[in-house]
């Protein structure tokens, strides 16, 4: 059983929590993941590792409140347990060498983004962050982005706080201004991922995108959470979970990312029935 | 009464009627009563030179385990395969027997006669056991050495047992939130119910032995660290064969199209085929499984019984097949569809090109191309070659591949110096002995792809290996 021992509400649809798991948070590197159960009987979910404390032995989780199982978990409190927690799975994030970096985030992901931009920055890359967000309510992390950024650019799709656009118009200036990345990192939804690759790619800068398609195992066993990267299959958990944002075949993780829609949204719509028969 | 029971054919197993069985989970066959364990075992002549011990991995003794259940004293009976196997009530359902014990017991030798149900006897005495004995395992006291298993399937659970009785500290780490590795994953509950396979377990943790689940070794702790840091005297490895292959044709990416582990998995281990499930799986109107073996039936039978038509698609023909005879049979029996000297060339998908539409991206059929028998391979088996245009399209809602796993290379990639061979295989000697001193592995991890049995096999060559190595450090 792990231990919550922390738990903060960054915006109304997403949580942040710390767990009490000593080996993990020893191991724990960013770009890696955990999965977890939040009951005895649940399903298995992947969440990217969004911080650590070796010394407490605590690794904290940042989570969107989209399914059956996050919304199990957003009701549990700190002093309560889940039953599983293991980690850390995939391969950390490359960071060794980076003199001069751009990470992109976008929604929920910024909590992933986040220790990959602090990482750098704490080894003296140079780092240019580019979040975004649907609005001003679902903005996250905002100090802790600017704490470890050279340049920083917060955008909403409604341009109800920062400036008005999607990530890619500053990505977009700046490339076009001449200015040069050793490397782009891109973490959010699959679509926005997409347009980044898409931008970078027209002026050839070296980008990685952080994947995080259905899983269930996390150790290499089933293959659903299997990717087209360049051409060749590739298991998310095992190979990655970052991969060359170039050759990634994003249609089709958005087409695989949905295989559950319908099933999850009636999970979810049952748990979340669960809770209120509770409250009554 | 006679001494003996010159009978030429087994006592059948009493089993789920096929109509009734596919359609739910529970166990489809029935295990013999009292009476028929008596009568069967008295079909053992105790012959002299006992082929049954030697064809079997564990080397279990077997005519004196059939004697005391003829004599009706189970509970001796237990005891005395307890001595070499350290899960019988497993064993007794998913070992091969045909090919072993029984494929050389002196009763089956003439045509027209049956080998003694050796498998259904252990069957039956490690049920009577578990049902009946209150006697629990007791540990050894210490001897004050440690020793870490990887892996909590079949060879990990019996070097773990093996190692606990002779006073080791036992503990096994298990990547999963369960123990069992393959044996909870892997296979059916209608072939090995979960409960005794927790039982089996539970029985190794009276002995002593510590599992840690939600461990994965490599990357939480290094097989080094296991040695250098926790003080671990040997480590043994049985991290099973766990990464799926797929075909390399086109389709094997759309929605509904399954690795075999990965539908079993979904079913067996997240506990997907009942209703309260929380773990999505795709219950398809029409399935295809790739593949001959014993994996491709249990996948089958399990995509049958979540209420689909299943066709078995393979390459060879009949005698081919690699899966037992009995597992073939029983799926016939339950209605699995066999389309045989036939061949995937592609997955299809539904035709529409609208991202948003809900039908989009999903397998819609199957292309195939029926295949005839040339010479045979290397493999002694004859080879199949395309019969040219004979193309055919299977409509299908989810396709299945169980074309066989390899080892997890994680062990691999974060171990220096262990050593491993073309295919991923972990590198060891006859008593599984790695490039690493102090560090055994056996079974899938170390063969690929075998059995439950042959992993027990090496679990427990390797058990004898580390108590000689620590003995002697």
């Amino acid at each position: 059983m792990y231990q919550i021992v922390g738990k903060k509400s960054l915006n109304p649809t997403v949580t942040q929590m710390e767990i009490y798991a000593p080996f993990v948070a020893k191991k724990a590197l960013p770009g890696q993941f955990i999965i977890l159960r939040a009951a005895e009987d649940g399903e298995r979910i992947p969440l990217t590792v969004a911080g650590y404390d070796r010394e407490k032995g605590t690794v904290t989780i940042i989570f969107q409140i989209v399914g059956a199982t996050t919304e199990l978990l957003n009701h549990k409190n700190v002093g309560e347990y889940i039953p599983d927690f293991v980690g850390p799975l995939g391969r950390p994030t490359h960071t060794e060498g980076l003199k001069k970096v751009c990470v992109v985030g976008g929604g929920v992901g910024c909590a992933i983004a986040l220790p990959v931009a602090r990482a750098l920055f704490e080894q003296g890359t140079k780092v240019t962050s580019i979040i975004g967000f649907r609005n001003k309510e679902l903005v996250i992390l905002e100090e802790e982005f600017k704490a470890c950024s050279n340049n920083f650019y917060m955008m909403t799709d409604d341009g109800s706080y920062g400036e008005k656009g999607n990530v890619c118009v500053p990505l977009k200036a700046l490339l076009e201004k001449g200015e040069t990345f050793d490397e782009v990192i891109t973490i959010g939804p699959l679509i926005m991922m997409k347009f980044v690759c898409m931008t970078t790619k027209e002026y050839g800068v070296k980008t990685i995108a952080s994947m995080n398609p259905i899983m269930i195992d996390g150790t290499g066993m089933c293959g659903g959470c299997r990717l087209t990267v360049g051409g060749q299959m590739k298991f998310a958990c095992v190979d990655g979970p970052e991969f060359d944002g170039h050759e990634i075949d994003f249609d089709e993780a958005m087409s695989r990312s949905r295989s559950y829609a319908d099933f999850e949204a009636r999970e979810r719509e049952a748990t979340c029935n669960l809770f209120k028969k509770e409250v009554q | 009464m006679a001494k003996f029971n010159m009978n030429p054919l087994k006592n059948p197993m009493p089993t789920q009627d096929p109509e009734v069985r596919n359609g739910n989970f529970n166990e489809v066959a029935l295990g013999y009563t009292a009476e028929m364990a008596i009568d069967e075992a008295k079909r053992c002549i105790g012959c002299k030179n006992r082929p049954c011990v030697s064809a079997c991995p564990v080397n279990i003794k077997i005519p004196e385990f059939i004697g005391k259940v003829a004599e009706g004293d189970f509970e001796a009976a237990y005891q005395i395969i307890a001595e070499d196997s350290a899960l019988p009530a497993v064993c007794g359902r998913v070992c091969p027997q045909e090919t072993q014990c029984e494929g050389k017991c002196t009763r089956g030798i003439k045509a027209g006669c049956e080998a003694v149900g050796i498998g259904r006897l252990e069957r039956f005495v490690a049920d009577w056991h578990n049902e009946h004995s209150q006697d629990k395992p007791v540990p050894a006291s210490s001897n004050g050495h440690k020793v870490a298993v990887v892996g909590s399937g079949p060879a990990g659970l019996t070097c773990a047992g093996d190692l606990a009785k002779l006073g080791y500290e036992v503990t096994v780490f298990e990547a999963l939130h369960v123990a069992g590795g393959v044996l909870v994953y892997g296979i059916p509950e209608f072939r090995l119910p979960k409960a005794i396979v927790q039982k089996e377990v539970d029985n190794l943790k009276l002995l002593g032995v510590k599992v840690e689940t939600n461990m994965v070794i490599g990357r939480v702790i290094t097989i080094e660290e296991l040695k250098e840091e926790y003080g671990f005297d040997a480590v043994f490895i049985g991290s099973g064969a766990g990464l799926p292959k797929f075909m390399n044709i086109p389709g094997e990416s759309l929605k509904g199209v399954y690795s075999a582990n990965e539908f079993l998995t979904r079913s067996n281990l997240m506990k997907a085929y009942k209703a309260d499930g929380h773990t999505p799986i795709q219950r398809g109107k029409c399935v295809a499984v790739v593949g001959g073996g014993n994996v491709a039936m249990d996948a089958a039978r399990t995509a049958k019984r979540l209420g689909a038509e299943v066709h078995i698609v393979y390459r060879r023909g009949e005698e081919e097949l690699p899966a037992r005879r009995e597992e073939i049979e029983h799926a016939k029996e339950e209605g699995i569809i066999f389309d045989l000297l036939t061949n995937p060339t592609r997955i299809l998908a539904t035709e529409t090109t609208d991202p948003k539409d809900p039908s989009f991206g999903w397998v819609n059929g199957i292309e195939c191309i029926r295949m005839e028998l040339g010479e045979p391979d290397e493999s002694g088996r004859r080879s199949p070659k395309a019969v040219a245009g004979s193309e055919f399209i299977i409509p299908v809602d989810c396709v299945i591949m169980s074309l066989g796993t390899s080892p997890n290379p994680l062990l691999k990639a974060t171990t220096p110096g262990l050593e491993t061979l073309r295919r991923g295989e972990i590198a060891v000697d006859e008593v599984g002995k790695t490039s690493i001193e102090g560090v055994y592995c056996g079974g899938d991890a170390a063969t690929g792809a075998a059995t439950v049995i042959k992993a027990m096999g090496a679990g427990k060559v390797a058990a004898k290996a580390i108590h000689e190595y620590i003995q002697n450090k």
